[in-house]
Order: C-alpha cells, then structure tokens, then sequence
C-alpha cells in the first residue's frame, strides 16, 4: 500500500479523518506533518488520544517527512498524509516532487478568508498558492468526507460548486 | 445543580448535542443543565475559543464531547490545560447525562465519574429471541 491521501485540513487529526475516512481506507496509519506539533510531546499526545491502538501516528516536520516518505510509501497499510495549512503542504511537496494529488479536507474562516465551499476558505494568496501547485502539476480537489463528490480546484475557486 | 443555569457545556458534531439536550428536557424538563454547541463549520483554534469563552462567562466546569479523537475533544483539552478546573468527559450518551445530573450533590468531578461508569454499564447488546407460546 502507500499514502492514500495527501489531505490539507486545519483539524488535523479529527473525527473525520478517524472514522469517516479512516474506516474506508482501513487506515494504519496517520503521517502528521506540521512544525509546531512536531516540536511539542504535549500536541503529539493530544492528537495520539483517542486514535484506535492499531492505528499509528507519525509526527513530522517537512524536512523530517520528505526524507520519510519513501518509507511511509512501503508501508504495507493504507496511509493519510495531513498538513493544518497550505504553506505546509507546498514546503512538502517541493521537497517531495512524486506528491501529485492534494485533498483540501477543512480551511475553516478566519480573518481574510472568503468562502469558497462550506469547509473552504481562501485568503488572495492561498488561492494563488493552490493554483501554483496545480501549475506545477499537481492535482487539487476539495471533499471532506469520501461519499462526497471531489470538487476541481477550479470550481473551489469559482465558488459556485454548492450554488 | 443551580436551578436554571447551565451546568455544563455538550460539544459535538453536527446537531447531536442540540438533540441530546433535548431528550434531556423532555425526560427530566431540565434541559437547561446543559449548553449545546456544534463544532459544524468551525475550525480547531474557533472551537476551543467558543469552548473557552462559554467556561469563563459561564462559570462552567464540565465538558462534555462524542467522539475520544474529534475535534471538540482535542480543542477541550486545549481548554483543559489553561482552565485545570474544568473535567472533560469524551463519549457522551443520554445515560451519561441523565445520571451527571441527577448527582447534584457531588462535585462536578466526582459526579462526571460516576456518570461514567453508569453510561459504561448502560452499554448492552441484546439478541433476538423467537417468542415462546
């Protein structure tokens, strides 16, 4: 098996990820890439609580993932990639060019942002830097949960899919 | 318990804290022991400072969440680790409620643990059984 998902979602690891994709895939384990949660045993236990036992959690700066990924890639069990932000995932994927599918999962408000889709919001440069990545080659959908329809970047963007 | 006032927050997914609070209100008519709040369309830092800002105005001790790895469960400890006071109970049921509530006479703490342990019992799986003549 490999990374099944590279998923950009601000919850991280969330009910969503556990159960609502977790259970599908038959997840083995999560790969949590993110500076401040990499750097801190008191995050890392919070997001470990609650995961089932038989799931692991990796932790993760992008420099310490890219030189993981290839091991993450031979797992022998399906894998979710999460970043909480967009720069995070645009520093892994140019470190790790084989990344070519990002899932956004969950970008909730904040100031800056406009809704894009009802778990997609987008400050100016984050559309940018999402439409940089699909310059590069990389395809970007939106869908938070795996019954629901995979929404092209550009429709995202647009801000018409659930009109 | 305060006659009246909120106890104790319920966060949960979707509309299931509203809906727990109200099958509270309709078995007991206390409905209002509880806050619900949902964590639909919230990001995790909005989460834990709607959770934060209803302990502190509120003067809440008991947080009540569904799921052990959802996100109102991780923004709770957040809460937890500034506000040291407040319990956090994951896995929240009907049972769970109705039996925090009625132990009006125990702290906050204590009655939460003891509503675990009853919610934990109320756990059961019954298999069918053909009627007898």
């Amino acid at each position: 098996m490999a990374i099944d998902l590279y998923r950009i979602d601000d919850r991280l690891i969330h009910g969503q990820v556990v159960v609502g994709w977790g259970q599908p895939l038959n997840l083995g384990f999560i790969a949590l890439v993110d500076d401040e949660v990499a750097g801190s045993e008191w995050e890392q236990e919070l997001y470990r609580m609650g995961v089932p036992p038989d799931m692991d959690v990796y932790f993760a700066t992008p420099d310490e993932a890219s030189r993981l990924l290839d091991q993450w890639n031979e797992d022998q069990r399906p894998g979710i990639l999460l970043t909480g932000d967009i720069d995070t995932m645009r520093r892994l994927i140019a470190l790790c060019p084989s990344i070519k599918t990002v899932n956004l999962g969950g970008i909730h408000h904040r100031a800056g942002r406009t809704l894009k889709l009802r778990y997609v919001y987008l400050t100016p440069q984050e559309e940018e830097a999402l439409r940089a990545l699909e310059r590069s080659g990389v395809v970007v959908t939106a869908q938070d949960v795996p019954s629901a329809r995979a929404v092209p970047l550009d429709d995202v963007l647009r801000g018409e899919a659930e009109r | 318990m305060s006659e009246g006032s909120p106890v104790a927050i319920i966060a949960a997914h979707g509309d299931l804290a509203t809906g727990l609070v109200s099958a509270v209100q309709q078995i007991t008519g206390r409905g209002e022991l509880f806050l619900p709040m949902t964590n639909s369309g919230m990001g995790a830092a909005e989460i834990e400072r709607a959770l934060l800002e209803l302990v502190d105005s509120r003067n809440l001790r008991v947080i009540f969440t569904d799921l052990p790895a959802g996100s109102c469960t991780i923004a709770a400890r957040r809460v937890l680790a500034a506000r040291p006071h407040v319990v956090l109970v994951t896995g929240t049921s009907l049972p769970l409620l109705l039996d925090f509530m009625s132990h009006e006479e125990l702290e906050p703490a204590q009655a939460a643990t003891h509503a675990v342990d009853r919610a934990v019992r109320s756990l059961t799986a019954v298999g069918g059984v053909a009627r007898g003549h």
